[in-house]
């Protein structure tokens, strides 16, 4: 029963799940979570083939990107915080328009 | 057995908080499903025997970046009370696009050999990871923390008041 496919198979479920998320998604803040999921399927991924085979360095690479998706959250949310405080509100639709 | 089945109630658990965190009305509630949807990876990486990486999910994620989303929500809250509407746009071409990603790599899953014919090891412990970082992989970890450094500035110039 433990078999590398079925993490694997529930990270992919997941990230399309995110995928999705982040496509239909039209309020800034819900975008960012969708990332999250994508970032944690990720690291579900790595953890996964650290425990079948790679070893530790499964694990390294995940706290890697577990520090790497904090950093994007950061960075994303004062874009947010900045975008509201210009346009006072945060879909991204009107964001686009603003670009042009 | 019943081990079996716990990893098979989890996985579904996961799998449904994951949806409702692209599903639900109310930002708030996505915020609080994906906070269930992280507890429930960090016992994952607990079934994965990865003890350590289990705690680090718990502290910063469900701890630190919960925290920041909510403050995020709060910040760029219009109306008063919690009800904050997330609204989707869904339409068929966007489902198919995820959907399609999502069939062609299950298939690719379940039909390579080399992926059946693992065998779990152990994962390594806190203290083999400790030791990787500051050994094999010291560069990469002392880029990563001017990285945070560089994000933590960036976030502090972008977010200011003032002459932004």
């Amino acid at each position: 029963m433990m078999d590398i496919r079925i993490f694997l198979s529930l990270a992919v479920v997941l990230f399309t799940i995110g995928v999705y998320g982040v496509l239909t998604r039209r309020n800034a803040v819900g975008i960012l979570l969708s990332i999250e999921l994508l970032a944690n399927a990720v690291n579900l991924n790595l953890v996964a083939f650290g425990h079948f085979g790679a070893g530790a360095v499964g694990q390294v690479f995940a706290l890697f990107s577990v520090a790497l998706t904090v950093t994007e959250v950061i960075v994303g949310l004062a874009i947010v915080v900045l975008l509201y405080r210009t346009r006072q509100d945060i879909t991204v639709d009107l964001a686009s328009e603003m670009s042009r | 057995m019943l081990a079996n089945i716990a990893l098979i109630v989890l996985c579904a658990w996961t799998v449904v908080s994951a949806f409702f965190v692209v599903a639900s009305k109310n930002l708030v509630h996505g915020v609080f499903w994906l906070a269930a949807m992280l507890l429930n990876t960090a016992v994952i990486y607990i079934a994965l025997d990865a003890p350590f990486l289990a705690s680090i999910q718990v502290i910063l994620y469900t701890g630190g970046v919960i925290t920041m989303m909510l403050f995020g929500v709060m910040l760029t809250l219009r109306q008063s009370g919690t009800i904050i509407p997330n609204p989707s746009q869904h339409s068929p071409g966007r489902a198919t696009v995820a959907g399609l990603f999502g069939l062609t790599m299950l298939w690719a899953i379940w039909t390579t050999p080399e992926l059946a014919a693992m065998t779990p090891t152990t994962s390594g412990s806190a203290d083999e990871i400790g030791k990787l970082f500051l050994g094999q992989y010291m560069i990469p970890f002392e880029a990563l923390s001017v990285l945070l450094l560089a994000g933590m500035i960036g976030a502090i110039v972008l977010a200011r008041k003032g002459d932004a």
